[in-house]
């Protein structure tokens, strides 16, 4: 029984992934094979970007305050002063938080709505109806969404960066009492531009993923508005598992390069 | 001219379409018949390989679409037609001369600036007005159905292939496509394949039809003969279709 389920799921994790690879070689080829849709990628930029601007800036505002609040109060119940304060809001932001939550944040927001689009369009006809216009979905939907979540993802981390950073600074300068020079200098002292990359070249393989996962699980949507709705969920899970593995798996990549 | 031979579409080990032959002679309209279920989709599907057949040939003018390897010869060979989708398959988040135009960047060599006129024409042509700028989830079924068919002929197709043009839809906007259909075929000299559950539709303006029963022709024919046939299955279904029509 427990062997037929362990195969089971095997199978289908193999059948899933060869799919997917098929259709991220279907991308590729498409990509160097067909014009470009510009006028979507705008769109889709615009939509996966911009309209998550807020929600990032949310996110990490409040991530950058809690962080220098919690280290802030321990610093000072351990050695009765607020010590590197802006340096522990840098570095956990721009290596880690920063970089993951808004990769978590947009695969909810902007990755559901792309698996929920392409579904709709698929039990709809749509994609079909695509072929029989002159194009295909990989040059139509695939491609225009990857550049977009390639695009957007690093653009709001850097957003989430900074926004991070100066909440942070807000809790620190009016709950702790520690000067904007303290702050940054700290921040600036230990940080190099190579921990700043460690954060931002991770960016790029969330966005592959999300965009991966999203477009995916939207194309193989099966069982009407019901599956949609199924893949849209599966879409959200699966991408915030695979940003927290992948994030382990970059991350120690990145240090056994040297980019730490 | 469309030749198809052998053609052999298996589901899960059951076969939808079990090695239909015919011939779709150019400027006819092909109307295919039959129960729900029995493969007349997967036919129409097959015809431009959005679905890919187990067996068989398609030849369109002389091109066996089912050898073709790469998809930028099976897309020269989709040129050539225009499909018209049961519901439809407007894009949601395109306006109607945006959705009516959209194959011309594809399909043709028209100057962009060209589009908006191109769709109006095509939008006259199928009898609407005035609703160039309307978002899709303005239109009421029938007007849906007839910008899809606006879209289908945007680049003067040789082939046009419908399905179920006219479920879902009054018997006042069924008679409109059934016109348009007839129109099309009269005035722009295009070749058109029809599957439908419709039985006037068929009876009426059809070249030629076929009943398609558990994947295979039972019959095609006049729609003359077809009224007439002595097979038990063609005389069952066309009567029952037409107490089904009548109570509807």
């Amino acid at each position: 029984m427990i062997i037929n389920k362990i195969g089971k799921v095997t199978i289908d994790t193999a059948f899933h992934l060869g799919r997917c690879c098929l259709m991220i070689k279907r991308m590729f080829f498409w990509l160097f094979n067909s014009k470009l849709e510009k006028k979507e990628v705008m769109k889709q930029t615009v939509r996966i970007g911009i309209e998550s601007v807020g929600v990032v800036i949310l996110t990490s505002l409040f991530t950058g305050m809690v962080l220098a609040l919690q280290s802030g109060y321990t610093s000072k119940n351990l050695f009765n002063e607020p010590l590197y304060v802006g340096t522990v809001v840098g570095f956990s932001l721009v290596k880690e938080l920063a970089p993951v939550l808004t990769a978590i944040v947009v695969s909810g927001r902007a990755g559901s709505s792309v698996t929920a689009e392409i579904g709709t369009m698929v039990i709809t006809e749509q994609v079909d109806a695509l072929y029989t216009l002159g194009t295909n979905p990989s040059t139509y939907l695939l491609i225009p969404r990857y550049i977009a979540f390639l695009i957007a993802l690093p653009i709001l981390t850097l957003f989430a960066n900074v926004v991070g950073i100066l909440g942070g600074f807000l809790v620190s300068y009016i709950k702790l009492g520690i000067s904007s020079t303290v702050y940054f200098d700290d921040i600036f002292q230990y940080m190099e531009v190579k921990n700043f990359f460690h954060g931002f070249i991770k960016t790029f393989f969330f966005a592959f993923a999300i965009a991966t996962i999203s477009c995916y699980k939207g194309f193989y949507a099966t069982g009407g508005a019901e599956g949609v709705g199924r893949s849209t969920t599966d879409s959200v899970v699966i991408s915030m598992i695979m940003i927290l593995a992948i994030d382990y798996f970059v991350s120690s990549l990145l240090v056994i390069i040297g980019i730490t | 001219m469309i030749e198809v031979r052998n053609l052999t579409k298996i589901y899960s080990s059951k076969k939808v379409l079990d090695d239909i032959s015919v011939d779709i002679r150019d400027g006819e309209i092909f109307t295919i018949i039959g129960p729900s279920g029995t493969g007349k989709s997967t036919f129409l599907k097959s015809v431009i390989r959005l679905i890919n057949p187990e067996y068989g040939k398609i030849i369109i003018d002389g091109v066996d679409m089912l050898s073709l390897k790469s998809e930028f010869e099976i897309q020269k060979v989709r040129k050539k037609f225009g499909y018209l989708f049961q519901d439809g398959a407007l894009f949601d988040s395109l306006n109607v001369w945006e959705n009516v135009s959209f194959g011309l960047k594809y399909l043709t060599n028209i100057d962009e600036k060209k589009y908006l006129d191109v769709a109006r024409e095509k939008l006259e042509l199928v009898g609407l007005k005035g609703v160039e700028y309307k978002k899709i989830n303005e239109l009421s079924g029938g007007m849906k159905k007839r910008v899809a068919l606006a879209r289908a002929i945007a680049h003067n197709p040789r082939y046009v292939l419908y399905d179920e043009p006219t479920t879902g839809l009054d018997p006042i906007s069924s008679d409109i496509i059934i016109d348009l259909i007839k129109n099309m075929s009269e005035k722009l000299k295009v070749t058109s394949i029809v599957v439908t559950h419709d039985i006037k539709l068929a009876l009426t303006i059809s070249s030629r039809v076929a009943v398609l029963n558990s994947g295979k022709f039972v019959e095609v024919d006049t729609p003359q003969n077809i009224k007439n046939s002595s097979n038990e299955f063609v005389r069952d279904f066309i009567s029952t279709s037409f107490i089904s029509n009548i109570t509807n």
